[in-house]
């Protein structure tokens, strides 16, 4: 198709081994209104991102650099954990552990419960964790992850806007209703406006969809209730 | 009217599947993703899973009464075919797949094998039951068809 969606659509790169599981994660994504590619091993996987297994990234990558080429820009990575050759664990490592690629939020899932193999995955960088079989609603979580990358690579402001909130919800929670606050939040709520009509522009208006999450999951004030549909 | 009466047999037969335990609220999530654009996807992903889920019992039954057995060989296919039961629903099925595994697992192989035939019959039986249920589905047609105004149907 090589349309250049990069600003309605996200790109979801979903890998797993198992036809069926494939079949499953595929419907599911592009139900939530993704555009998905499936992949059945790392090393696709990795192939399609531009980067090789054995050599280090290629600094004059074929057609299909992630940065330069939006037909083949990926915003999230969602992985089985289980593979036979490369694991998901393998391929998250390679992907945090390249340059062009770190940014890209990773998704791990797994139908086994081991609590071992779930904090490795996350402290190595992975975003979520999801128990096999994934539902709808696990994929509601994916949204934030892919809308804070949109936002860095669209302007390097909205970047530190994004980390100014996130440290003035932290002291919003820490003491809540301090005149101090009272004015940070004004502040705040101003820029944030701007935000959400930056999100407006580049979130897909799917009806079914719940845009619930807004900008970070953590975020719970009632400003929101007017652009977020009601979460499940 | 014909395809009403259809209609009903296929909703008694798929709460059968639930109440007996058949199938689970994940093969809900399946047809949950169907849609106008969709229409068979619940079909065709376990059309998938049949096909898969035969080869791999046979592979599962071939390897288990080979000499030397490949142990790791078993319990990796084993792993494949509960990931994938859990997948559709077949909530039975995982079960068996499970309690086949364990024995394998602890090395009680004599009673892995027993455990493995009990699988395959509760396979089978799933196979027999889904391939006219979906049938059946077929036969009745896209809901959208089958919602006609109540005047318009002809007596039962």
């Amino acid at each position: 198709m090589g349309m250049a969606a990069a600003d309605s659509q996200f790109h979801v790169l979903a890998v797993d081994d198992s036809i069926i599981d494939r079949k499953l994660i595929e419907r599911l994504l592009k139900t939530s209104s993704y555009q998905v590619t499936t992949v059945d091993s790392g090393s696709k996987a990795l192939e399609f991102l531009g980067l090789h297994e054995d050599d280090t990234t290629n600094p004059n990558p074929p057609s299909v650099s992630p940065n330069n080429h939006h037909e083949v820009e990926v915003n999230l990575v969602i992985t089985d954990y289980c593979m036979p050759g490369m694991t998901g664990y393998d391929l998250l490592k390679k992907i945090k552990e390249s340059s062009s690629l770190k940014n890209i939020p990773v998704v791990i899932m797994s139908s086994e419960n081991v609590p071992s193999r779930i904090s490795r995955c996350l402290e190595e960088g992975a975003e979520e964790f999801f128990l096999k079989p994934v539902r709808l609603s696990d994929l509601n979580k994916l949204r934030p992850h892919m809308m804070k990358t949109k936002l860095k690579d669209q302007n390097p402001k909205q970047e530190k806007l994004e980390k100014q909130e996130k440290l003035e919800i932290q002291q919003e929670k820490a003491d809540f209703n301090s005149p101090k606050e009272q004015e940070q939040e004004e502040q705040q709520h101003h820029q944030e406006q701007q935000l959400q009509q930056q999100q407006q522009q580049s979130s897909n208006s799917n009806k079914r969809k719940a845009l619930e999450e807004g900008l970070s999951p953590e975020r719970t004030r009632p400003r929101y209730n007017d652009i977020a549909t009601v979460a499940l | 009217m014909e395809s009403r009466t259809l209609r009903d047999q296929i909703a008694a037969m798929r709460q059968s599947f639930f109440d007996e335990g058949i199938l689970d609220s994940q093969f809900t999530q399946l047809e949950q993703l169907e849609d106008r654009d969709n229409p068979n996807f619940v079909e065709e992903v376990l059309t998938l899973y049949f096909r898969d889920s035969t080869n791999l019992l046979a592979t599962v039954e071939k390897t288990m009464e080979t000499e030397p057995t490949d142990v790791a060989k078993v319990d990796r296919i084993l792993h494949q075919l509960k990931g994938s039961s859990a997948s559709i629903g077949a909530n039975k099925v995982r079960n068996e797949v499970i309690k086949t595994r364990e024995l394998w697992q602890q090395g009680n192989q004599e009673g892995a094998k027993a455990a493995f035939m009990e699988l395959r019959q509760e396979h089978d039986t799933f196979k027999a039951k889904l391939e006219p249920y979906f049938q059946q589905l077929r036969q009745a047609g896209p809901v959208q068809a089958a919602m006609r105004p109540q005047g318009q149907q002809g007596g039962h």
